[in-house]
This record gives C-alpha cells, structure tokens and sequence, in this order.
C-alpha cells in the first residue's frame, strides 16, 4: 500500500472555557475549578491515501467537524499530529493559528455564509492564487473564467455578487474557490446539506466527476448516510469525540459491525421501505461536557454488558474484514455470559 | 458534463440603488439631505456667495455695528441677518463660521472613524490580552462625558483649529472602536471568515479586505452621528471660550460673541447662529436615522 | 364525510420590491381524522405558506387573498380574527421547525404548559399542572413530572421539539401542522419523534399535515402526498403510489435525484437548473424550463389528469403503471 496523503495521529481536541476574574477568585477560596472542559475529540486516529474519499459520519456532539477543521488547519489538536505528507497543517502561535500549506482547502456547509457577501465572486476565487502566486496577474483572470467553468458556471459570472445567486450555485463557486489552491485534499463540512434534493444531486455529481478528473482526495463530513454511501470509498462512524467504526464504504452498508451503526442505519427513513419502517435508537446523545463512563454508546446500546460501564473499547480489526471497530462485542465480550443476549 | 451548467443568473435590481429607493421613502430624510447639501455648499463656497469677507478687518466699518436684519450698510447691500458688533455682516459670518464648523466636525470625524476602525477590529481580530487591554480603555473613556475629555484637552493643547480637531478625535474615536468590535465580533464567527483565514490569506488582507467591508453599514451611521455631534462639542467648546477666537469665527464662537447682547434687543448675533447650528445637527442626525432605518437587516425583505 | 381539514384553492401573495408574488396558488387539500399528509417541495415552494395560511399566521406584507379552510367543517376564513385565534391551539395547532418559537425561554415547561390549558379551558393550576404531565407521557417523554419543572434551554433539541408537539396536543386538536419539524434534529432523534407521531395520529384521531422538503422522512411517515412546485401542487395520492409510481416529471426527477437509489459512485440522475424564482415564473407549467418532457402545450395551463386518488397537474404525465 502506498504512503497515505494525510495522517491523523491519536489527535485530541479539548475545548475550555476560563473562568472569569471573580469566579476565579471563588475558586481560588473554594478550592474548586469552575472552568469548563469539552473533550471534542478523544484519540482519533485515521489516515486517507492520495485518490481515496473518506467519509466522517456522525450526529451533533460526535466531533466531526472539529476533525474536518482540524484537518483543514483551522484548529490545531491539543494533543497529536495532523501530517499532510509528512509534513504539519497548522501550527499554534500564541492565541492565534498559522496555517501552514495551502494544499487542505475547506468547503464549508453553509454558502449563504461562506462566500463574503461584500466581494465579486471573481475576486474570492481568485484572491488565493494571487496571495500565493500559484498564477501571474494576467492568467488569474482567464484562469477565474476557467474554474467557473469547470463548475458549471459562465466566466462571465466573475464580475457579481454572491447574493445574485442561487445556494446551489454559490456552493459551486465555493468549489472553484477551493479548486483555485491546487489543493491536494479538500474537506467538505456538510458541503451539501443545506441544498434542495434536486440542487444536491447536481452538486454531488460534480463533485464526482471533479474527482475523477482531477485525481482529488478528500474528507467528507457529513450527517447523510446515503450521501455518503454515495460518494465515499472508506466511512468513518463518530460517536462523541471516537471513531467508533472505521470501514469500507461496501463492508460498512451490508455489514455494519458497531451497535450504534447498526442502530443508526435501522433509524434513518429511506425511500421507498415503506411506512414506519424504521426503528429509532432510544435515549438522547449524552452531553460532550460530561460523557459517559466506558464505552460512550453504552447507555443507548441494546447489547451492553457490565463491562461497556467501565471499560473503553479501542479500535480492533475485525477478522476477515478491512474494518476496525471499538466495541467489547468484537473484543471479548461484553461481560455477560455467553448466549445470553440474542445478536 | 456541460448540461451541469444551471439557469442564468438573473440580474437583480443593485444594492445601491435599492438602498437610494429605500432612503427616499422618508420625505423628512430627503429634505435634510438636500439642507445638507444646501449648507456644505454655501459654506465651502462662502468667498463666493457670502457678501463679505468678515476675515478683512479692513472691510468692516464701526458704523454698521449692530445693524438690524434687513438694513442696508455702508456697503451698499442689504444685511439680511443683520450685523454684529464689530460690523461684520451675519450672513457672511455665519458662512464662514459654518466652514469652520463643517472642517472640524468633519476631520474629527474622519480621524476618530479611522483610528477607531483600527483599534475594533484588532480587538475583535486577535481576542485575548489585546481584545481586553483596547476595550477596557474604549469603556473607561466611554464612561467619561466627552465635553469634559474635550475640554480638559483644549486646557492643555490651547487654541486652534489642529488642536480642537485632535481634542474631538481623542474624545470620539471610542464609539467607532466600540461599534466596529461590536459588528466585527459577529461577523469574526461568519464562514467566509474561516474560509479566508483556511486558504490561508494574510491576516491584514482578512481584516480590511473581508471583515472592514462587512462592519462598515453600521459603522457608517455612527460617523454622520459623530460628525453631528463633533459639531455640536466644538460649538459648545467655544461658546465656552476654549475654542476658536472670533477672529476665525465657527458657529459656537458666533453665539458666544451674541449671547452677551442677548438681553438687549439684540437677538440676532446669537439667534441666527443658533438656528444654523441646530439645522445643521439635526438634518445630520435625521440622515443618519434614515441609514439605519434603511440598513437594518429586519427591513430587508 | 371524516375530513378534519379541508382546504380549497387556498391563495396567498405577498408584496415585495420586484412586485406581487404569489407563494401559495390556488391549493386545494383535505386530511381525514388520524391520516398524516405529506406537503413536500423544495424552497420557494410555498409549502411553509401554506401551512401558515391555514393558521392564518401570515403577516404583511403577505396576504391570505382566496380560498376557504374548513376544519371539522367551519371555514376560518370566514370568522373574525378574534375567533380564529380562540381556535388556533384549541382546534388547529402548529408545529415549527424551531420549538423555541413555541416554548418561552424564561418561564418553566409545567408553567406555559398549564398557561396553556386555562386559555381555553377554565380549571385549577394544579389540575392543568396533570394534564401537562399527562400530555408529556402521550409523546414518550421520560419522567414527565421533573420535566416540567425544568427551563426549556435545560432540555435537548429533541426534547424541547417532544414539548412543543405535546403543546399542540394538549387540547386535542382535530388537526395539527408541523413545519419541518425534524429537520433540525440528529436522526436517531428524529427516528423516535416520527415514530411518536405516527401512533399519536393512529391513536389520537388527529389529522396531520407534515410539511418537509425530505422525501425520505414523508415516504416513511405520510399517508398521502402531496408534491409542491412554485406555490402549486402538482401530484397528489396516496404515499406509495406518489412515491413507488410518480407521474409529474418534477415528482420523477427528485425521486430520482435521492442518492439511495443508485448504485454508489454513479452519476446521479439531475433536475437541471435552479429552484424558481416566484417573482419570475414562466407562464403555464411553472416546471416548464426545467422539465425534460417539456413541449409548447406547456405554456398554457396544465389540466389535472389521473386516476382515483392519484393526480398530477402536466400536459405530459408518465404514464400510468
């Protein structure tokens, strides 16, 4: 196997809110802290080859797209490292982030907000390549018109406004905008979540049919199991701050390993099963702030056993498989006996 | 694939002249744009159009102190406001008084918007020890009134037209920092921020090219307010005799030289000045109204 | 004669800079007791309005010009704004999108839920305190009796959308409206809310008009459907037949377009062009520019053709399975 492009190595993510000066000082009486710590991401470990799409699923809380920033150098990981070839993303100075390479652009799930509403869509695309002098001033113009066109839009289309267009159409310019960086792997968040259905197959297929062309290697994040099923070569299941199930697109879909992706699958409509066929996890996500003691999914999970409670799966290959999963089920058992729970 | 390419896009009416017709739905706002203009214009080209140069001391004559409005002085032309004690005709004072007036208010307000642009959005920019370190200061001057800064610094700096203007800069630039933290701290959280700051683009392309555009409607009111009230403090500045002498006569100087005739019959020296000013500051505040009124995102349909 | 909501050639313009635009045209629909119809479009097409319209929640610039909208048989265009608001939550109740529109941040869910109840029924605190408690275990909400007492941002997104429908419920209306109600929840929560709300409409008897622009979610809930372009409805029938059997091209290409369908990878089946612009609509068949069967009859005004329970508005439907 080749060398992967991108390597996340055992990354995680802690967010923290300081106190404020007076409940400082209360702390300092009380011998207690009252700042808070959110853990996004605990230990992710993962790695994309050059050509490969890879898919991040997940609900609210599960951490998928502060992976997606973190990839993308806008946050750097409070622990571990992110290698693009080798070589760091992003690098904290201070309070502020360097990003260091322009190859990981971002594609953002909103282009109602990610395009700035004051510049010619021209200028947006072609800021970038200017900044970095990927292109001389006078191809930067023909280059725009290119790029516009590889999305779907005129050249003449350079000289508006963001507001002049439809969603579906600014999402394509968010493209060309992250096209314009030659980057080596873009990262979509929920890069067409907010789009109508009929707008969203056509963004999708150009998002295909980009990849065929230009070779891209990518990271999408998205909360759409059919979406992804689509579009990916390899999905990653979050569930709070983990990977809980790492797999092959076709392995993952007829053969999910993990309780909570079994459960997610059986939970999501999908067209054309017919009325009510669907059968919902029970319970609510738990609060990142104050997770779960063990295996996170224990509470909501119909096959946990007392070791779920205490102990933390970690990711194990499944046997005769591609796929890795974190749970007790795949390792050992989950401390009830043997045949006691119906699979 | 060319049939991805989607429906033209279609032209939509432009921002700015939707904003031009939004502006014209109040009458009032219309009225005082044009006084405005009517004002800018008489004072600039007050040379021209005023009847004398109440500069030229040569040209003043003792003997039409204290005319009435609507005599005619030894100048051979009608003193429609009448003329003060030195017999400068009021009319023309009031012109060049207005210049000053409009100078003043309008580079103070330029400077403070300037310099508080600046401060707002390095505070908003950069968060943490700078954020808090140029706030404090912006709500510890804030708390302050600004008549009381201004005069405090005209005591120290002296007379003049420089020093007046730095005085209001210094006194005002803390609303602009205000508001441009405000609106930049909102905008700051926005994708297309993120998306610059990812691809990535110098931190100073960020704050002037993506943010600085995006704070500037609100920011925009907040200058015709401030140059209003520039105004209104420098006139108030010399009427308290700290500003400008008579010899280089603005609005305030004008009532503080009639006010002392005031409880004679001799209204005009400080009435007709008195009036200029309140025009000038109100029709610049109802302007200022209408922007906000026509800006506010909750207008917008 | 079971027809809890019957609405007919409901119409609803509103005045904005580029001029009259009408987002609800002449729609007409009715909903037995305890059936769950599906309105589905995209944006712009004018379903929110709708359920709006019905309400009589439209606000200016935006007006209710025509129809009539009967429930249990009493047409509320035709009563006082005053009687019209006296049945909002007593007889039609609504359901958005963001519960917070419902739920006051700042008085406890027991509290608004029982001020709630002595709106339209005259009883002790104590007394609607137990209905609230009671309506709370209908929608499968644990521990209902704590939860009253809690704030609503002490609940999650799932939880605050279970009180805002409990809300709805709490008078037992003949019909509710939910405005995308789950769209803003993960899955495995919205799962257990549609599920709720399929054995609430079975067992409750209430008719409900679920609007949504995800076909998944409708196919899996609805009884019937019915498929909204640029204000219209275009198809209409029972769920299966709308969705195993569409007929108006428009209802065949987004059916087409859900990636589910395909095999994984391939190019997806597209409607080209944008959602329109209601300020700007083609004459005849809004579908017109976009649609792949489009021919010059379509400039003039599509017939209504179709068998039974399933219509559709076209000129040239699929044919009929």
């Amino acid at each position: 196997m080749k060398e992967p492009l991108l390597t996340v190595e055992s990354i995680h993510k802690r967010f923290t809110r300081k106190p404020g000066l007076v409940m400082r000082g209360i702390d300092r009486l009380s011998g207690r802290s009252s700042g808070t710590t959110v853990h996004a991401l605990s230990d992710v470990t993962l790695s994309v080859a050059a050509g490969e799409v890879l898919g991040l699923v997940g609900e609210s809380g599960c951490g998928k797209s502060t992976l997606g920033r973190i990839i993308s150098g806008i946050y750097t990981p409070s622990d571990g490292r992110v290698l693009l070839d080798g070589a760091p993303v992003a690098r904290a100075r201070g309070n502020n982030i360097e990003k260091l390479t322009t190859r990981v652009q971002m594609i953002h799930q909103d282009p109602f907000a990610s395009l700035n509403p004051r510049m010619k869509v021209g200028e947006t695309i072609a800021e970038g390549p200017r900044v970095h002098k990927l292109a001389s001033a006078g191809d930067v113009r023909k280059r725009v018109r290119d790029l516009l066109q590889q999305v779907g839009l005129e050249g003449a289309y350079a000289d508006r406004l963001p507001h002049q267009f439809s969603g579906g159409q600014r999402q394509r310019i968010a493209i060309a905008r992250a096209l314009a960086m030659e980057p080596d792997l873009l990262v979509l968040d929920e890069a067409v979540a907010s789009l109508d259905v009929s707008i969203q197959a056509q963004v999708l297929n150009l998002f295909m049919e980009l990849r065929r062309k230009l070779d891209l290697t990518a990271v999408f994040i998205s909360h759409d199991l059919s979406v992804v099923r689509h579009v990916c070569d390899r999905v990653a299941i979050m569930y709070l701050g983990r990977i809980v199930e790492l797999a092959s697109a076709r392995e993952l879909y007829e053969k999910p390993q993990h309780p909570y992706t079994k459960a997610l699958f059986a939970s999501v409509p999908t067209l054309g099963t017919g009325r009510a066929a669907f059968q919902p996890i029970k319970g609510e996500i738990p609060s990142p702030l104050n997770p779960p003691k063990g295996c996170a999914f224990h509470p909501r999970c119909p096959m946990a056993g007392p070791r779920c409670r205490v102990d933390l799966p970690a990711l194990k290959p499944v046997a005769g498989t591609a796929t890795t999963v974190a749970c007790h089920l795949n390792d050992g058992g989950t401390g009830i006996e043997k045949g006691s729970h119906a699979a | 694939m060319a049939d991805t390419v989607s429906a033209p896009v279609e032209a939509r009416p432009a921002r700015f002249r939707n904003f031009c017709a939004d502006f014209a739905r109040s009458p009032v706002a219309v009225i005082s744009l044009i006084l405005i203009f009517g004002l800018l214009f008489v004072s600039f080209a007050a040379p021209l159009v005023s009847p004398q140069d109440p500069y030229d001391l040569a040209k003043l004559d003792w003997l039409d102190a204290f005319l009435k409005p609507g005599t005619v002085g030894s100048g051979g032309y009608v003193h429609i406001l009448g003329t003060d004690n030195a017999g400068r005709d009021m009319l023309s004072a009031i012109f060049y008084g207005l210049r000053t007036s409009f100078v003043i208010g309008l580079s103070a307000g330029v400077l403070a918007l300037v310099i508080g642009i600046c401060l707002g959005l390095a505070a908003a920019y950069f968060g943490g020890r700078i954020e808090a370190l140029i706030m404090r200061i912006v709500d510890l001057q804030l708390s302050m009134p600004a008549i009381l800064l201004a005069l405090v610094l005209v005591a120290v700096l002296g007379q003049g037209v420089g020093q007046i203007i730095l005085a209001l800069v210094v006194a005002q630039y803390a609303y602009f920092a205000r508001t441009t933290h405000g609106a930049a701290t909102v905008e700051r959280g926005k994708d297309y921020i993120e998306a610059a700051r990812s691809t990535p683009l110098p931190t100073v392309r960020v704050l002037f090219r993506h943010l600085l555009p995006n704070v500037l409607p609100p920011l925009i009111v907040v200058a015709t307010v401030q140059v209003a009230s520039a105004i209104a403090l420098e006139a108030t500045l010399s009427f308290l005799g700290v500003g400008l002498p008579l010899t280089e006569p603005s609005l305030g100087s004008l009532i503080a030289n009639g006010f002392k005739y005031i409880h004679t019959d001799r209204y005009w020296l400080s009435i007709y000045p008195g009036i200029f000013l309140m025009v000038t500051v109100v029709a610049i505040n109802l302007v200022g109204d209408q922007v906000r009124t026509v800006l506010d995102p909750r207008q917008n349909r | 004669m079971n027809k809890a909501l019957d609405v007919r050639g409901l119409t609803t313009r509103f005045e904005t800079r580029s001029g009259m635009v009408t987002a609800v045209n002449g729609v007409s629909f009715s909903v037995e007791r305890g059936r769950i119809m599906g309105l589905v479009g995209e944006s712009g097409s004018g379903k929110s309005v709708t359920g709006f319209s019905i309400l009589g929640l439209i606000d200016e610039p935006g007006k209710v010009v025509a129809g009539e909208v009967l429930v249990d048989g009493q047409d509320l265009r035709a009563l006082s704004p005053d009687a019209v608001r006296r049945l909002r939550g007593a007889r039609v109740a609504m359901v958005f999108q963001d519960p917070m529109m419902t739920l006051n941040p700042v008085l406890r869910i027991g509290d608004q839920m029982a001020m709630a109840v002595r709106v339209h029924e005259k009883m002790s605190k104590r007394t609607a305190w137990e209905k609230a408690r009671q309506t709370l275990e209908i929608v499968g909400i644990p521990s209902p009796a704590e939860r009253l007492k809690a704030y609503p941002h002490q609940l999650s997104g799932g939880m605050r959308q279970r009180v805002a429908i409990a809300i709805a419920l709490l008078h037992r209306p003949s019909v509710i409206i939910a405005d995308e109600p789950t769209t803003a929840l993960d899955v495995s929560i919205q799962g257990q809310i549609l599920a709720e709300v399929r054995r609430l409409a079975d067992e409750t008897g209430t008719a409900i008009v679920w609007v949504t622009h995800d076909l998944a979610v409708i196919s899996s809930l609805a009884d019937d459907i019915c498929v909204m372009y640029a204000g219209r409805i275009v198809e209409r029938g029972p769920a299966e037949d709308v969705i195993g059997a569409p007929r108006h091209p428009y209802t065949v290409g987004l059916i087409g377009s859900v990636p589910s369908l395909h095999e994984p990878g391939t190019p997806l089946p597209q409607i080209p062009g944008s959602t329109p612009q209601l300020s700007n609509l083609p004459t005849g068949c809004p579908f017109r520019p976009r649609c792949p069967r489009a021919t010059d009859i379509c400039a003039s005004e599509p017939p209504i053709v179709g068998e039974g329970d399933h219509t559709v508005s076209c000129h040239h439907p699929m044919e009929a399975p």
